[in-house]
């Protein structure tokens, strides 16, 4: 039976043992997972109603998790590199137009204006963010073009502390409580189904923003010089594309939808501090390898479908398992949900088999 | 002066010294081939002109100006334009795509229009498979492609290496035959690189041999063609 599958390249020619032994370790967990959800719905405590909310919150969540993703897969899928500093290009968008966002509130313009004001916040923040970026790609990996793959990577992960630690310096270590208009409190109900008008105003904001990504890239010059770059660097050069130009608008262009993610994060969460981009940075991470990175509706479904595993997961695969108070396991099922995808599909959910083309 | 001239070029990849002193000229309104063994220095050759390379010795002109500090970009944007060895097809791109970004440095949206219309009547497969992505054509498509995508730029020079590489002989010929045809009815100055000695030969005005890094032996085509040195050499006569 096994030479059948590894004919029929179901599993690989040269089985190693540790293939074996990740492979028993994801069917347990596989197991594990169904034999939880099945209990967990037999146990029934939850009505349909409240699953609903559950998936709600999931994907309000993801929408985030997507606009930070988006950063990720179009750094790698034009410098095959992975920007581990992004979720600080995150954080100091929404850190610093923490101060903006006071100053409009202390003026009574955010309950007066709250659109007006959630849109001049997410410009401002994801002003910030595409300037931080810019310029760590200048000066941090610009130099490292070419150099062993292992090189960026340790300076990203560098550039990350310094970048934390950078804003500590400028806006301190404490929480700050980022004001909400008055407008978007309270919930909308949909039947029996209250979704808080926050989550709203997230979900529309983050699918109007990937939206205008998704335009940008498939219609306009710039975009298609992007895709062009990202398929072959010497062969964009020759039909007259400035490499290094299209290289700085992908890094601005991830770190705007960073900043303006920042914002929508700050606004679900209501506070921000100089570590908030650490998690979130990682689950964008794992949402951008769930979809395949380097591909950008990759990274779309990615988070939306992380934000709701993490969401449901809890009361789906652990309540039933007798797991007590399940729903501060979820960042343990964000990154479980990584481990399975990394075993049995490296490329993700959208993404092609890495090969090399001749 | 001639519309590009190499001039006593040395080109290295490290330590490698693969052009020892290339003088090329091209005038405008010529089709003038380079050819030479594998590893002569044709490709690095073009490389150099384009600025994918930069020569370490002598200078790359085009009408007399300097191309030593402008970024590889920016020559295409002048119009020399290389259609790589290869052909270099952007496999995820659709066909019509790939013809826009050959018109990348270009802004003249009428006169864009115009090349597609005129690529596609010169190459009708394109146009029945414009919709489809590059990657997903044969050989001759993608070559047809390539030289499409490269007349998008509008050249000044279109620089070709290599385009019958890998071509059946039926095809080998069409692609010859449209090479002298660019040249002829739209007046488009060509610098063909080839192995393929004799059809080059047939289709240039001038010629240059290239022999590990060095210019051997050049002169008008007709003349190279019955040189006993290259039909010996190239010809396989
Ligand atoms: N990237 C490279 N690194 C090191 N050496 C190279 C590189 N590219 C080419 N060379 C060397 O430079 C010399 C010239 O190579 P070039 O590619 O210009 O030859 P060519 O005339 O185009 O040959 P072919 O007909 O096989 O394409 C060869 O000796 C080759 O080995
Ligand atoms: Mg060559």
């Amino acid at each position: 039976m096994l030479e059948t599958l590894q004919r029929r390249r179901i599993l690989p020619a040269r089985l190693h043992i540790t293939d074996l032994i990740m492979g028993v370790v994801g069917l347990l967990l596989v197991l594990l997972i169904v034999y939880g959800s099945i209990r967990s719905l037999a146990i029934g405590k939850y009505s349909g109603v409240q699953w609903l909310s559950f998936v709600v919150a999931g994907l309000v969540q993801g929408s985030v998790y997507a606009l930070i993703a988006l950063g990720y897969t179009l750094v790698y899928g034009i410098l095959r590199m992975i920007n581990f500093a992004h979720g600080e290009i995150f954080m100091a968008g929404a850190f610093t137009t923490y101060f903006l966002a006071e100053s409009i509130d202390g003026r009574g313009w955010l309950d007066a204006h709250p659109f007006l004001s959630l849109i001049a916040m997410m410009l401002f923040a994801a002003l910030v963010s595409m300037l931080v970026a810019v310029m760590l790609e200048r000066i941090a990996y610009r130099p490292l073009r070419g150099a062993p793959r292992l090189i960026p990577l340790i300076t990203a992960i560098g550039a990350s502390f310094f970048l934390q630690y950078t804003f500590r310096g400028l806006y301190g270590s404490g929480v700050e409580r980022y004001p909400r208009a008055e407008a978007f409190k309270g919930d909308l109900m949909l039947g029996s189904l209250a979704i808080p008008k926050v989550d709203l105003v997230v979900i529309v904001s983050a699918v109007v923003l990937m939206l205008a990504l998704y335009f940008f890239v498939q219609r306009t010059k710039a975009g298609m010089a992007m895709r062009a770059v990202s398929e072959d660097k010497r062969v964009a050069a020759l039909m007259g594309i400035d490499v290094d130009g299209v290289i700085v608008m992908t890094f601005g262009i991830g770190g705007a939808l960073a900043g303006a993610a920042g914002v929508l994060y700050a606004l679900i969460f209501g506070q921000v501090q100089f570590f908030m981009g650490f998690i979130p940075g990682l689950k964008a991470f794992t949402a951008a390898v769930l979809g395949g990175i380097g591909n950008i509706p990759g990274a779309m479904l990615g988070g939306l479908f992380l934000g709701i595993v993490e969401s449901v997961g809890p009361f789906l695969f652990l309540e039933g398992l007798g797991v007590p108070s399940p729903n501060q396991l979820k960042d343990a099922i964000a990154f479980t949900l990584l481990v399975l995808v990394l075993i049995f599909r490296p490329t993700g959910i959208l993404g092609e088999r890495v090969t090399k083309r001749a | 002066m001639a519309l590009l001239e190499v001039d006593n070029v040395h080109s290295y990849y490290g330590n490698i010294h693969a052009l020892k002193g290339v003088t090329v000229s091209v005038e405008a309104g010529e089709v003038v081939t380079l050819i030479g063994a594998n590893g002569a220095g044709k490709s690095t050759t073009l490389k150099t002109i384009s600025g994918l390379i930069r020569p370490r010795e002598g200078a790359v002109r085009l009408e007399g100006d300097d191309l030593s500090s402008v970024p590889a970009h920016a020559i295409v944007a002048r119009g020399l334009v290389q259609v790589p060895e290869g052909r270099g097809i952007l496999g995820r791109l659709s066909v019509q795509e790939n013809l826009e970004v050959g018109a990348f440095t270009r802004n003249d949206k009428p006169g864009i229009a115009e090349d597609l219309e005129m690529v596609y009547t010169t190459f009708p497969r394109l146009r029945e498979r414009r919709r489809q992505a590059g990657g997903t054509l044969s050989g001759g498509e993608q070559q047809m492609l390539a030289i499409g995508r490269g007349l998008m730029a509008r050249p000044r020079v279109l620089l070709l290496d290599e385009p019958s590489m890998g071509l059946a002989p039926i095809l080998v010929e069409e692609i010859f035959a449209i090479i002298q045809r660019l040249n002829r009815d739209q007046a488009t100055t060509i610098l063909l690189v080839e192995q393929n000695a004799k059809a080059a030969l047939e289709v240039a005005h001038r010629g240059y041999v290239l022999e590990t890094g060095s210019i051997h032996l050049q002169g008008p085509a007709r003349q190279l063609l019955h040189d006993p040195r290259v039909m010996q050499a190239y010809l396989g006569a």
